[in-house]
């Protein structure tokens, strides 16, 4: 893409691109956090991601203001326009995934007072590095603008709607026989449905890769299963 | 993302033709003397839609644009190939009166050009040439000319007063108001509102907006946020060709061709 006549223009932009990453660096390392918090029962490092919840917010603030101001000065337009878009989008996404790490934090401080359970979070550590991994995908997808990244991005989701299903029929299945484990249960359901959630969160974010590169909107419908295929 | 660049004579990239015509233009070529100003150009003029030309200065937009109540001839050395069809028939047949041509295809330019009369006689002007002498028929003309140029309640008391005393924002409001008095189907915009502030400039896309229930229109506009604005259809012409021509919405959300992308979004071509 050839640059605009106005440097400043084409500063602003990159900024954007620049503070957005900066702000998925942070979301994955918060989502990455709280679940080791969760698994390894620590709290110092469960206070430490819910202390980091604030940042996360001022980076949606900060970057919705800057592209606001960005349309109010430039009227971008074409691809201009899709990526101001996507940006203002991705960032709702990635403020949600930073909430969905902080309930999972809250789950850790609750579950940490406890003795580990027999599992010792198997399953849950197996979607906890499936979502870190779709998520890095995600990321790298929408800084490299990669399309074909963005969709292996909707493969990884079934994986993990799997893998949180399965989670919810053993919590089920243990409260069903160990009532004393019914607390727990239910906070490390919580946790997986935190984790499933960030995965949606990520599909979005590759449905905006998808639009700013092709300018297709392939939300609500079966366009990404015809790309796959 | 197409990233095809313009080859002499290539096909322009269409996105979506209108489904009803009234102007429809076939492998035009424009030439001044040996310069060629147009290239094979083909597209279609929707019927009561804006449809804007845009493109850098010397492309070719305000040329074509004169075409079609053929201007040209009026300059010396031009030669054109290739046919403009209005409502169906060539508007560079022989036997076409440019004069019953011109009043059905108006045309208004980049500066207000009122006459030095007063208002109420530069909006009358056109239907006396036209023969009407009726007073009661004029009276009628001019009072809903100057209404559907949304500036009547504006002078409807100074009707007698020199059209050189308006504003530049009224006197072009004016010469709109004395294009559509004979009532044309056509009206051709050459960059309508670059001369004028930008609350007149509103002013004249609020009533381009309005004047299209009625007419077809046709508007060259440096502005690309207003050929966003008040078109339908737009056309990217470069170096005297038809680049790429579509919507409005898709040429400025998502065009195909790389150089519509980096004239729209103001990047170096």
């Amino acid at each position: 893409m050839h640059k605009h006549i106005s440097e400043q223009y084409d500063l602003e932009l990159s900024q954007i691109r620049d503070t957005l990453m900066e702000m998925g660096g942070l979301v994955e390392v918060q989502v990455n956090n709280a679940c080791t918090a969760l698994v390894n029962h620590d709290m110092e490092l469960a206070e430490e991601v819910r202390d980091m919840e604030a940042r996360l917010n001022q980076f949606e603030v900060d970057l919705d203001d800057r592209c606001v101001s960005i349309i109010a000065k430039r009227q971008p337009t074409a691809g201009d326009l899709r990526a101001i878009v996507s940006v203002m989008k991705v960032i709702t996404d990635l403020e949600r995934i930073g909430d969905e790490a902080d309930r999972i934090a809250k789950m850790a401080l609750d579950l940490a007072d406890s003795e580990k359970p027999e599992h010792q979070y198997a399953e849950f550590r197996a979607i906890h590095v499936n979502v870190v991994k779709m998520l890095k995908r995600t990321l790298d997808a929408f800084a490299r603008l990669d399309v074909e990244s963005a969709l292996r991005v909707f493969e990884d989701d079934e994986g993990i709607d799997r893998a949180y299903n399965k989670i919810v029929r053993q919590s089920i299945a243990t409260m069903q026989t160990n009532p004393q484990e019914v607390e727990r249960s239910v906070s490390l359901m919580w946790a997986a449905r935190a984790l499933e959630r960030i995965g949606d969160h990520a599909k979005n974010i590759s449905e905006y890769v998808i639009y700013q590169v092709k300018g297709r909107d392939v939300r609500h419908s079966d366009a990404v299963e015809q790309m796959l295929d | 993302m197409s990233t095809s660049t313009a080859i002499p004579g290539a096909e322009a990239s269409i996105s979506s033709q209108p489904e009803e015509t009234t102007l429809q233009v076939n492998d035009l070529s424009l030439f001044y003397g040996n310069s060629q100003a147009l290239t094979s150009v083909n597209l279609g003029i929707a019927t009561r839609k804006v449809t804007a030309f845009i493109g850098p200065s010397g492309c070719g937009k305000s040329t074509l644009l004169r075409c079609f109540n053929r201007m040209n001839d009026l300059i010396d050395n031009v030669t054109i190939t290739g046919d403009i069809e209005f409502d169906g028939r060539s508007i560079y047949d022989q036997r076409v009166d440019v004069a019953s041509l011109r009043r059905k295809i108006g045309m208004v330019f980049q500066r207000p050009n009122p006459f030095p009369k007063s208002i109420y006689e530069n909006v009358a002007y056109g239907l006396r040439i036209q023969g009407e002498t009726s007073t009661a028929v004029i009276n009628e003309r001019v009072e809903w000319a100057l209404k559907s140029a949304a500036l009547w309640d504006e002078v409807k008391d100074r009707l007698r007063d020199s059209a050189l005393g308006l504003s530049g924002g009224q006197q072009q409001r004016l010469v709109i108001a004395r294009a559509i008095a004979i009532r044309p189907s056509v009206l051709l915009l050459d960059e309508p509102a670059s001369a004028l502030d930008p609350i007149s400039t509103l002013k004249i896309e609020e009533l381009i907006h309005q004047l299209k229930d009625d007419y077809t229109i046709a508007i060259v506009t440096h502005n690309m946020q207003q050929a966003a604005r008040v078109s339908d259809y737009t056309a990217f012409l470069y170096l005297g060709e038809l680049v790429e021509f579509g919507t409005t919405d898709k040429i400025f959300r998502n065009p195909d061709e790389k150089q519509t992308e980096d004239y729209i979004t103001g990047r170096y071509g």
